[in-house]
């Protein structure tokens, strides 16, 4: 019989195990753990051949310029990809599909590989801390406000490299990245004194029409991945910071520093003179004030202790305790954001390794884990985007920027547990009888069932009906 | 003589007895036959295009690019009074204004002051002064005073349960969805394989409850596409669930999407036209007992009055609440109206939020549901007693 700390580690700290790996894990979960804390990370092959953001730009692009002519939508992409070689995974594009087909087809299949790529993870850990942050820097798809495809290529260029590195270095990459530009609205953001508004060109016709200050990306930095909403900023603290970074933006045909429609800084959106955002000047007239203010706000006391606790309350318990807190704060300060020390000391936190199931797991969790214990090999495509649809957790999906709740209250309700059951039930039925209930049990919650989960799982008149008890379980449901 | 909950309430008055009475104390009069439906629009929805100041002329002026026409023009709005009028998207809400069934609360919002979606929802939802004052619903502590015995007066659409509607007094609930029904057997087993675990054996017990009142909900309905649920498919099952005999009387919807900084014409014209299409098919469901019913609409805040640089607008403060229903009597607009210029505009930016969200929830649970102030003033809505009621907002039957 394997520990509680192995099922600990495998479920709360990694995606759930694969078959035969507790054992594995058990030897020493807390090592096993640490030795996925790896600074330089790489893109994992499934993800390598998915469109670029550049690619998905100029698709998108070009189609609002064809749609703008008065072209329509159809052909959005007529030469696309097709320069990037047949053997990828858009390798239909230019086949007359309308640019929303297209668009479709490319986010299925990058959500399809991003999830293939985590099935198959020997490194959970890392690819929980991967989703943790891609969510806290949440770029979502839920009001179109970005272009499906690109989330994946977002969070695979500007969260994925800094799960190990500082907390500075991610800030940085993904609001400069053009998808949270995008996403929040701040590429078209000018200042109110700027060159662009006070001179327009064209007499202010055609793009320049477009000229002022937005907000959103500023206020949400502060309040969202920075500071949270009590830390201590005030509306005058958001206006000048959404100066500050005014000509954030991307794009233009000929690109910028970074290619074809990457990130850009465009001096004629931005505002001129000093700005003061919480009792610091910024006045070097260009883009280095935005990464300036950015440093600031990741240094900011009240930005390790809002990142302590959405830690902590992700790795220990929805009321993450004061104690737990500190000391992940502490070292977060201390190490100026240093996101391996800070993912060592979560390891080492004795809070995380009380009680084995006082998180509840997240749909996409649910779907993960399950498929991970399930030795089936590849799952289909459809089945997989279907569950996560039908469980309400489809990736870059979240209803707000604020990204998904990690709370149970908000996953365990009635509604959503019964969609849970319906799924694991349908799911157990249509799996091959190599899938045993007592290989599953064993390599999944056997360590830790209840009396009651064992005696009816052993009870249950078939195994079709014992696999779908184990998976619908307390015991498998939590972390 | 029939003594109702709301006389009974009123006569006593003593905190004491009422502390003392409440829990699942029976009335003659039965529970509630009025119905009464939230519907929480997510991330701030713009007053101003909404409902147009279009007469005003600082309303053209602040919002060059965003402002609804004048009615008669183009795309113009539908006018109300002569000074207001109703974005073109909302037309299923005109004959209602016109009918005397929708009344308009303008430039309202909560207490909260700050300009954050979250804890101004929250506010919104818990009914106290500040963020997380508390961890239950004022629509949920209302509902203990409603429910009678097991039956469960609350509803809940959706397949998160809003925080209004969180608390100690269960609720039903009802989400769309395509997956198969599991068996009952299986579910017995299951159940046995809860008991330990309160969460979730409890979240299956009213799962299961709920599936028996909503059974046939969804016969006749468009199939669901859980990518892309529109309010219409949310409000067509809240009607034929409310409009049962013996169902749920109070109920909470959910809609996202409304938070318009940039391109707000285009995004927000769509989100109207659902809107109006989502209560056209409330209404429709409800069949007989509109007449028994009161609609309110809300979102956690408003907008600035200004256009910002993007064709959209910022968070603000006023925002503005639609109420209607056969039981409202409306044909007007309710509350003050502090006007657009900047001499009036809160901290120079915002609407100004001369009326409270609480004056007009307070009014319907008093007048309405036949809640006792006390309990508003005590437990419902604590420190709210300079948000005042309304009155002849709701139809005396």
């Amino acid at each position: 019989m394997v520990s509680k700390d192995a099922f600990i580690a495998a479920n709360r700290f990694g995606l759930g195990p694969l078959p035969l790996e507790l054992s594995v894990i058990d030897k020493n979960p807390r090592a096993w753990l640490k030795r996925q804390i790896v600074v330089e990370q790489k893109t994992p092959p499934l993800l390598q051949n998915l469109p670029s953001v550049a690619e998905i730009m100029r698709i998108y692009v070009r189609n609002r310029q064809q749609g703008n002519r008065g072209q329509g939508n159809r052909q959005g992409n007529r030469q696309g990809g097709n320069r990037q070689g047949g053997n990828r995974q858009g390798e239909n594009r230019g086949s007359g599909m309308s640019f929303r087909q297209q668009q479709g087809r490319d986010y299925r299949n990058s959500i399809y590989a991003r999830t293939l790529n985590v099935l198959q993870s020997s490194q959970p850990f890392a690819e929980r801390m991967v989703s943790f942050w891609s969510n806290h820097f949440t770029v979502s798809n839920a009001s179109r406000k970005i272009i499906g495809p690109i989330a994946v290529a977002y969070e695979t260029d500007t969260i994925r490299p800094h799960i190990f590195g500082n907390f500075e270095d991610m800030l940085r990459a993904a609001i400069h990245h053009p998808t949270m530009l995008l996403y929040l609205g701040n590429h078209i953001s000018m200042g109110p004194n700027s060159s662009g508004v006070l001179n327009p060109r064209g007499g202010g016709r055609g793009r320049a029409r477009v000229r002022g200050l937005n907000e959103n990306l500023a206020r949400e930095i502060m309040e969202l991945h920075t500071l949270g909403v009590n830390g201590g900023y005030t509306q005058k603290d958001v206006t000048e910071f959404a100066k500050v970074i005014t000509g954030w933006s991307f794009g233009g045909r000929g690109g910028g520093p970074e290619g074809p429609h990457g990130f850009r800084f465009k001096r004629w959106y931005h505002e001129p003179g000093p700005k003061t955002v919480l009792g610091h000047v910024f006045d070097g007239g260009g883009e280095d004030e935005g990464i300036d203010a950015l440093k600031m706000m990741a240094h900011h006391p009240a930005t390790a202790k809002f990142i302590a606790t959405k830690l902590v309350r992700h790795f220990v318990s929805d009321k993450p305790p004061a104690s737990a807190i500190a000391k992940i704060e502490r070292v977060f300060n201390e190490s100026k954001g240093n996101l391996a020390k800070v993912s060592e000391a979560l390891i080492d936190l004795e809070e995380a390794w009380k009680s084995p199931f006082s998180k509840t797991k997240q749909p996409y969790e649910l779907v993960l884990s399950t498929y991970r214990a399930l030795d089936i090999g590849e799952p289909n495509k459809n089945d997989i985007l279907k569950s996560l649809g039908e469980l309400h957790q489809f990736p870059f999906k979240a209803s707000s920027p604020a990204g998904w709740s990690d709370l149970s209250e908000d996953w365990l309700t009635p509604e959503s547990l019964m969609r849970r059951i319906e799924w694991t039930r349908a799911l157990a039925a249509k799996l091959p009888r190599s899938v045993k209930a007592e290989e599953l049990f064993a390599d999944t919650i056997g360590s830790v069932a209840s009396k009651q989960t064992t005696f009816w799982v052993k009870a249950a008149p078939s195994s079709e009906e014992a696999i779908a008890l184990i998976l619908a379980s307390p015991e498998f449901q939590r972390r | 003589m029939n003594i109702t909950r709301r006389d009974l309430l009123k006569t006593v008055g003593s905190a004491t007895f009422l502390a003392a009475a409440t829990p699942g104390i029976t009335f003659a009069s039965g529970p509630t036959e009025k119905r009464f439906v939230t519907i929480i629009l997510r991330g701030a929805m713009d007053a101003l295009m909404a409902v147009a100041p279009y007469a005003d002329p600082d309303y053209a002026r602040l919002r060059s690019r965003l402002a609804v026409a004048k009615p008669g023009e183009q795309e113009g709005a539908l006018d109300l009074n002569g000074h207001f009028g109703l974005h073109p998207s909302l037309s299923a809400l005109e004959p209602l204004y016109k009918n005397g069934e929708l009344a308009i609360l303008h430039a309202a919002t909560t207490n909260y002051r700050g300009r954050s979606h979250f804890d101004g929802q929250n506010v919104l939802e818990n009914g106290t002064v500040k963020p997380y004052g508390i961890n239950s619903g004022w629509l949920n502590r209302s509902l203990s005073l409603l429910n009678v015995g097991d039956r469960r007066i609350g509803l809940s659409i959706g397949h998160a349960i809003p925080l209004m509607m969180r608390g100690e007094t269960d609720v039903q609930t009802w989400a769309p969805s395509n997956l198969p029904t599991a068996n009952s057997d299986f579910l017995d087993r299951l159940m046995q394989v809860y008991e330990g675990d309160p969460i979730f054996e409890n979240a299956l017990q009213q799962a299961l409850k709920s599936a028996e009142m909503t059974s046939g909900v969804t016969d006749g309905m468009d199939k669901v596409r859980p990518g892309n649920i529109q309010l219409k498919l949310l409000t067509e099952a809240a009607g034929k669930i409310l409009a049962k005999p013996n169902g749920p009387r109070v109920a909470t919807i959910e809609s996202g999407g409304w938070d318009t900084h940039a391109g707000q014409k285009l995004v927000l014209g769509k989100k109207l036209t659902e809107l109006n299409d989502g209560l056209a098919a409330l209404r429709q469901n409800l069949g007989a007992v509109w007449r028994d019913t009161v609609i309110v609409v809300v979102s956690e805040f408003g907008r600035t009055v200004a256009e910002n640089g993007t064709r959209g607008t910022d968070h603000g403060t006023g925002g503005l609440a639609f109420v209607l229903g056969g039981a409202v009597k409306g044909g007007k607009f309710i509350g003050k109206w502090p006007g657009l210029a900047e001499r009036h505009q809160f901290q120079g930016r915002d609407l100004a939020p001369v009326n409270d969200y609480r004056s007009l929830f307070k009014t319907v649970m008093h007048d309405h549901l036949g809640l006792s102030e006390n309990h508003l003033e005590d437990t419902i809505f604590p420190e709210s007693r300079d948000a005042k009621m309304f009155n002849g907002l709701i139809r005396k039957s």
